[in-house]
């Protein structure tokens, strides 16, 4: 089948590899139909996550239809059934799933004892997301084996098209749960770092639970008239403006109820100095994650409020705010989304219209062209969103 | 002794390696240090001390000894534990003494009487350093292992848990250097491990206490091909967290013959695939299956882990 593959840093290529088949009882073997490419894909592709190797098949965002199922899957999955597919692999069973942890299921990473050794205890194991969760290939490809399916792939039985329910896979719960970790009060003012699809998704959800403002900060013209448009949130380009002045202005000096990361550890900086003093330590490895929108968030927030950091980090961190997060009694809630638990009511706001997860794209490609749509995606090129691939 | 006895956090009496023979090696790394850069900075003043400052020869034996000593003193300080170090001290000492002695035959009165007072001195620590590496080799050698133990939490209760182990007929499905147990008896089974080269070494065991629902103790019977035993302790984890699996295997014969095969049984680490073996028996108890992965097909270990393939299908056979 063909397979987009990690080759080394900033390089992928679409290349034949063997097609996956079943080998626990309870896997599936999905034909894959839609799949994305998430931002976090971006930070495999720089290289920044460790433990990636020359051909790996990338991609955690996908659904498809079942070809092959082990005689182990319970929940009445059928061959022929439609499925979106949720990026942590989780068992269901340890004490994690059953509390709803799902992306930190005790037993989907395999190679648990090398997270350990970097994180202190293991997440979950997740498709196509280095050898430190897992060694799983990835949904880019025509075909994908997805262990535990009866956990992980939610059965679409109604004739919503794959641009409407392919993002339950990741990026809509991702977002989801970035607003409900802001715990949020009727009138709430959120701000949120970031207008790619996770920080549109989240500001989308804070509105949903009971936001009374959004505020959407970005570098991008394109990405925060969408966050305007489709949002309706209230957006700050911060390299024409002092991020920490206008919220204070905006909130009459209180600071944003909640502040939401949706950067992650590639964060840019309007001051070139310290973007580049960040850069050059994340260069030499004296930190592995840039963490200019965590610091301003913190440093925005009102006191007593919460951070949610929903943006992807992977190690160390310099230079955060402590004195602040301490003495002004911030609250930080994180994670990788728990998507199984956010699948299905996500669902049926899809269903019911409340949410119109299709607003996000802007190209549609094939399985074949994904080298181009990492390159636009990363390179903000084409006014790019998000990538739709077509196997 | 190398091994104390200490009572862990259930309250049972185990044996812990005595860590004092490599706080000692230390202790003697630092004083390597200090001696080293005393007799490379300050070699005037040495050489006076212990009455030699009357011959050349002698100061530049002073020097070489004293970058000797900085050499063993990273031996003893850099690596997690000390090994040939304190036997590289020790030799040194016989070098000094030696020095010592030579250097005494035309030496009269009072430069006499100083370096005899440092003679003294040196043949004092190297008894120091003697008992102290001793001990150290003795420390070392038993980490060969023949006492490995580890544990894990399951979200299921004890009864299952400890019914799942009782039959050791299930031990197979997630030990991977046990071909297969088979039950032979009331209390006895037949065990079949896997060895390198295709071979399989055979021992008989027998569950020698057993109180369900808690604990399983077991034993090779006399006369097998490895003498073992093993204990697993079942112990309710608070709150509806589960139970709490102890495990503890131990080798009979450690060193010599049997040392080697257990160590080909348990490669490089036994406690790490003690650990792996812990893994894979909470993935089969709680999912009913081994996670596999494309770049871990054959499931969790560690040196699987270490060497992992890319993840993309393997191709069909």
């Amino acid at each position: 089948m063909r397979a987009n593959c990690w080759v080394a840093p900033n390089n992928v290529a679409v290349e034949d590899v063997p097609d996956p088949r079943i080998i626990n009882p309870r896997d599936a073997v999905v034909r894959v139909t839609s799949t994305a490419i998430c931002g976090s894909d971006l930070h495999l592709l720089q290289g920044y996550l460790p433990a990636m190797r020359k051909g790996d098949v990338l991609g955690h965002e996908f659904m498809g239809e079942i070809v092959e199922l082990g005689n182990g899957v319970r929940d009445g999955l059928r061959v022929g059934d439609r499925v979106v597919v949720a990026f942590p692999i989780a068992c269901g069973n340890c004490t994690s799933c059953e509390r709803g942890l799902y992306s930190l299921c005790e037993n989907s990473n395999p190679n648990a004892a090398v997270a350990e050794l970097a994180m202190g205890h293991s997440p979950a194991g997740i498709f196509g997301y280095s050898h430190l969760l897992g060694g799983y290939a990835g949904g880019q490809a025509q075909y994908a084996r997805v262990p535990f399916a009866d956990v992980g792939a939610l059965k679409i039985e109604d004739d919503l098209p794959d641009e409407k329910v392919l993002f339950l896979s990741d990026v809509l719960p991702t977002g989801y749960m970035a607003a409900e970790m802001c715990d949020i009060s009727r009138g709430d003012v959120v701000a949120v770092w970031g207008a790619g699809p996770v920080g549109y998704f989240s500001a989308v959800s804070a509105f949903l639970l009971g936001a009374g403002r959004v505020i959407v900060i970005d570098r991008f013209p394109y990405r925060l008239r969408l966050a305007r448009e489709r949002a309706g949130a209230e957006t700050i380009n911060y390299e024409d403006t002092d991020v920490m002045d206008a919220l204070r202005e905006m909130t009459a000096g209180r600071g944003p109820d909640a502040c939401i990361d949706a950067v992650g550890m590639e964060g840019h900086h309007a001051s070139a100095a310290l973007h580049a003093y960040d850069k050059a330590k994340q260069t030499v490895k004296a930190e592995t994650d840039r963490p200019h929108a965590l610091r301003e968030a913190v440093l925005s927030c009102r006191n007593g409020g919460t951070i949610s950091a929903i943006g992807a980090y992977t190690g160390f961190i310099d230079k955060f705010p402590m004195g602040s997060f301490m003495n002004r009694s911030l609250t930080m809630r994180s994670g990788q989304a728990h998507v199984q638990r956010y699948m299905r009511p996500l669902l049926d706001r899809i269903r019911k219209g409340e949410i119109d997860p299709s607003a996000i794209i802007t190209h549609t490609m094939r399985l074949d062209d994904a080298p181009h749509g990492y390159d636009i995606f990363k390179n903000k090129r084409e006014d790019c969103v998000k990538v739709v691939l077509k196997p | 002794m190398d091994v104390r006895s200490v009572t862990d956090a259930l309250g049972i009496q185990r044996e812990s390696e005595d860590r004092e023979p490599q706080s000692m090696a230390r202790i003697l790394g630092w004083f390597s240090l200090g001696l080293g850069v005393a007799a490379l900075a300050a070699q005037p003043a040495i050489s006076r001390l212990c009455g030699v400052d009357d011959s050349p020869t002698a100061r530049t034996v002073l020097r070489i000894a004293g970058a000797r000593e900085l050499g063993t003193a990273a031996a003893l300080l850099i690596p997690r534990r000390a090994r040939w170090g304190m036997w590289a001290r020790v030799a040194g000492d016989a070098v000094d003494l030696a020095a010592c002695a030579m250097a005494m035959r035309d030496r009269q009165g009072d430069r006499r009487q100083r370096l005899t007072y440092a003679t003294l001195a040196v043949a004092g620590i190297a008894a120091v350093d003697l008992y102290t590496a001793v001990r150290t080799t003795r420390g070392a050698r038993r980490t060969t292992g023949d006492r490995v133990r580890a544990s894990v939490t399951v979200n299921r209760g004890v009864e299952d848990t400890y019914r799942f182990w009782h039959d050791f007929e299930n031990l197979p499905r997630f030990m991977y250097h046990l071909e297969s147990v088979r039950t032979t008896g009331d209390r006895r089974s037949h065990w079949t491990a896997k060895a390198p080269a295709g071979q399989t070494v055979d021992w008989e065991a027998e569950v020698v206490d057993d109180h369900p629902n808690e604990l399983i103790m077991w034993r090779s019977v006399a006369g097998g091909g490895l003498p073992n035993s093993g204990c697993v302790r079942f112990v309710p984890a608070g709150g509806g967290r589960g139970t709490e699996v102890r495990v503890e295997l131990a080798f009979t014969a450690p060193g010599g013959r049997f040392g080697a095969r257990i160590a080909k049984l348990f490669g490089e680490n036994p406690h790490q695939q003690i650990c792996d073996d812990l893994r894979r028996f909470k993935q089969v108890i709680e999912t009913g299956e081994i996670t596999r992965s494309d770049g871990s097909p054959e499931g969790t270990s560690l040196r699987q882990q270490m060497m992992q393939r890319p993840a993309q299908p393997l191709a069909t056979r």
